[in-house]
């Protein structure tokens, strides 16, 4: 069997006397799209930055393709982040330069990995506007005009324009209206599907999770209470944090 | 030569003063295009007036050097008129307005027309070192990205100028990248100057006096204009031949003549100029 | 016998931790094997554990005790004891389910739906398309629907969707919960036939047909699944 692209093995992490990671294992195959559920404070998003080299953990390690991603050095974790490596923040504004035309935006990635041929950068962008829904007339306009849907379009597509392995996403709908949800959803859904993507997904939303991935991890209070495949996981829950987490939001 | 005001060291700063600068100078030559931080001093001038370059040829000032100091490649200016009399009075230089003799050439915005040779140094006054500052406001973050080559956000505001004018619209302190490695600020010199800095012969030392780094570019360093494939780096200059000398090839200043909107083109470097003229009429 | 499903000593209880922990035992030490070309249909009465049965037996619910063994790939497995991507992959390849409701994908096409699971076993996309729409045709599911999302359609028109998407693929190994549930006569002699072909394929079925007709019209064999006494 293939190695895992991503593999975390015994994360630690406090804050004072909170546990933000309590001894954490986790392993993500290539075009895998794997879920951290779990409430507010529960050790999620920390979780996210650690494996994604952003904080160093107590203990514990995380390997990316053979590679040694706390040990690394921060220009090599860069190369990474611009290359193998994309991260969808919740604010758009976290991941977009809002004074940069949409199409600067998405051919940012492009020029730092070396695309020094303005016109093809543009027909890249333009191409990658209309894969979000985004008119590609809307090419020159700074993202400051768009909707907070087409920003949250606009930063997949700036992430996903060089083809990452591995995308980090962090409460991608999080700051949308439940309609402008259902959309960018399943535009995430149909292009992981379609660029095999391996996608870590930090969510609040059940339905979100369900919806996109194929195995869901639940966290409280630093801990994986539990973790498995999707529909077990939400059919058949069996930890009481878990029950608990289904019950409050599947009256849907 | 006139005898040195007494009571200042040689060239006004104190010895310890120019040690550390030239540490300084020494470490941006080892590490071309990259500013290295220096202890700034109070000059009797104010900032933007050239503290920073100042400094730099104070540091490297010696008794047989000939200074020539030139502003908007004007040596007539006040500013250049100024510097150039106060290295008279604290140092005791001779100094110049022919580039050909000068040692040493001070540069308010500008390279002279004549290409310099091994035995020159050109020392640039710089306003703002650092090329990333309107894209990235963040000191430690632009720190960081030199640091490691990071320069992605660079090309993103040439491809805006593109997207917005149809070409890279940058005409003065436009970027370049030095030996493959450091992205560089020319200071604000016309991108018209930008080929000479390349491979140039003479040593370049660049002196921001109020942001106190001091960068360099060694002799026959490379130096790239940032540029796109489909949009190559293009020097330019008015279309016009100078009213004066007649050139077609230095960089010229639009002088307007009267009120009704007479204006001609004149070269910006005046001893180029007058050397032109000069010729000229030895020829006639 | 050879079989290509077959649950040992299967048991399954919940434990429902929000009304202090009770325990809910449902099944316990069942055996059921279903040879190729077979189709067995579950019989009992209502909440006797039909529908928890057929969940487990397609990792749905993890089994509480007991093998579930599969004829995967030219190998056995035990999809009790697959990990996640073991599991996915059998679904993919091996094992179908057609439940009784169609869990809606905002925005996707009904044909999409249907065609997904062939594109994932690596059909060219037109070639999966073309083979989602004869399905649906077949299912009686008018063309212009084939390019609308089912959210809006009726619950037999979402049903027959659910039915192609889970017959297009010809899984070795296919669960029935009540496919003919929302049908008409025509649709369901449809559905009949899927089944009969199905059959003829090779492929191992196991359903839950409240349609006595259906019922009696598809399986090859009942089997009683028999509610667990309550505890004294």
């Amino acid at each position: 069997m293939t190695p895992p692209l991503l593999s975390a093995r015994g994360l630690e992490l406090r804050f004072g006397r909170i546990a933000a990671l309590d001894g954490v294992d986790l392993d993500i195959w290539p075009g895998e799209v794997v879920a951290i559920v779990g409430e507010s404070g529960s050790g999620k998003t920390t979780l996210l930055r650690v494996l994604s080299g952003l904080m160093p953990p107590d203990a514990g390690e995380v390997v990316f393709d053979g590679q040694d991603v706390l040990g690394m050095s921060e220009a090599a974790r860069r190369r990474l982040m611009r290359t193998d490596w994309g991260f969808v923040h919740q604010n758009p504004r976290d991941g977009l330069r809002m004074g940069v035309s949409a199409g600067g935006n998405i051919g940012e990635r492009l020029m730092a990995v070396g695309a020094r041929h303005y016109g093809g950068i543009r027909a890249q962008a333009s191409e990658w506007l209309a894969r979000v829904e985004i008119d590609p007339s809307r090419i020159d306009a700074l993202p400051r005009t768009f909707s907070g849907g087409m920003q949250q379009r606009l930063q997949i597509a700036r992430t996903l324009v060089t083809h990452p392995r591995l995308v980090f996403m962090d409460e991608p709908t999080g700051g949308l209206d439940v309609s402008v949800q259902a959309r960018l959803l399943d535009l995430i859904r149909a292009l992981v599907a379609e660029l095999g993507l391996a996608v870590l997904l930090v969510t609040h939303d059940i339905a979100a999770a369900r919806l996109l991935a194929h195995r869901i991890l639940v966290m409280r209070h630093g801990r994986v209470v539990e973790q498995g495949l999707t529909d077990r996981v939400l059919d058949d829950p069996q930890h009481p944090y878990t029950q608990l987490l289904v019950a409050s939001v599947l009256a849907a | 030569m006139t005898a040195p005001e007494s009571g200042y060291n040689f060239a006004y700063l104190d010895e310890s003063t120019k040690r550390m600068i030239r540490r300084a100078i020494l470490k941006g030559v080892a590490i071309p295009g990259h500013q290295v931080p220096f202890g700034s001093r109070e000059m009797p001038l104010p900032y933007g007036w050239g503290t920073g370059g100042i400094q730099v040829t104070a540091s490297i000032l010696g008794p047989a050097d000939v200074l020539k100091v030139i502003d908007q490649g004007a040596d007539d200016t006040t500013n250049a008129v100024s510097i150039r009399a106060f290295f008279r009075r604290v140092a005791g230089v001779a100094t110049t307005e022919r580039t050909a003799e000068a040692t040493v050439i001070q540069t308010r915005h500008r390279i002279p027309e004549r290409p310099l040779t091994e035995n020159q140094i050109l020392v640039y006054q710089v306003p703002m070192p650092e090329p990333l500052f309107r894209l990235e406001a963040r000191v430690a973050e632009t720190r960081r990205m030199h640091a490691l080559a990071d320069y992605g956000l660079m090309h993103v505001r040439l491809y805006e100028d593109v997207a917005r004018h149809g070409r890279i619209a940058t005409s003065y302190n436009y970027p370049v990248m030095v030996n493959g490695r450091y992205l560089m600020s020319p200071s604000p010199i016309p991108a018209f100057d930008n080929p000479k800095m390349h491979r140039m012969p003479a040593l370049q030392l660049f002196g921001a006096g109020r942001e106190k780094r001091i960068y360099a570019v060694p002799p026959w360093t490379e130096v790239r204009s940032l540029d796109f494939d489909d949009h190559p780096f293009r020097p330019i200059r008015a279309p016009q031949s100078c009213a004066l000398c007649g050139s077609q090839e230095s960089y010229l200043d639009e002088v307007l003549t009267d009120d009704r909107g007479g204006r001609i083109f004149v070269c910006s470097d005046t001893d180029w100029c007058a050397e032109r003229q000069a010729a000229r009429e030895a020829a006639e | 016998m050879s079989w290509a499903l077959k649950a040992e000593g299967l048991g399954k209880s919940f434990t429902l931790h929000l009304r202090g922990g009770v325990t809910l035992p449902v099944l316990r030490g069942l055996d059921l094997a279903v040879a190729p070309r077979e189709c067995v249909a579950l019989a009992g009465a209502s909440g006797a554990g039909k529908s928890t049965l057929m969940r487990c037996l397609y990792g749905n619910y993890g089994a509480g005790s007991g093998r579930i063994l599969l004829r995967h790939g030219g190998a056995e497995v035990d999809l009790a004891a697959a990990d996640p991507r073991l599991v996915r992959e059998i679904r993919r390849e091996t094992l179908g389910y057609v439940s009784q409701f169609l869990r809606v994908i905002p925005r996707v096409p009904a044909r999409d739906i249907v065609a997904e699971p062939l594109i994932a076993r690596g059909l060219p996309r037109e070639a999966a398309l073309r083979q989602a729409e004869a399905l649906l045709t077949r299912l009686n599911l008018p063309a212009r629907l084939h390019e609308l999302p089912p959210a809006t359609f009726s619950g037999g028109e979402q049903q027959r969707v659910n039915l192609a998407r889970g017959f297009a693929p010809s899984y070795p190994i296919l669960l029935l919960d009540e496919p003919t549930a929302s049908l008409d006569a025509a649709n369901r002699e449809v559905v009949i036939g899927l089944i009969a072909e199905a059959k003829a394929r090779g492929t191992a079925i196991v359903g839950i047909f409240h349609d006595t007709e259906v019922r009696d019209r598809v399986a090859d064999r009942i089997f009683d699944v028999i509610p667990i006494p309550e505890a004294a």
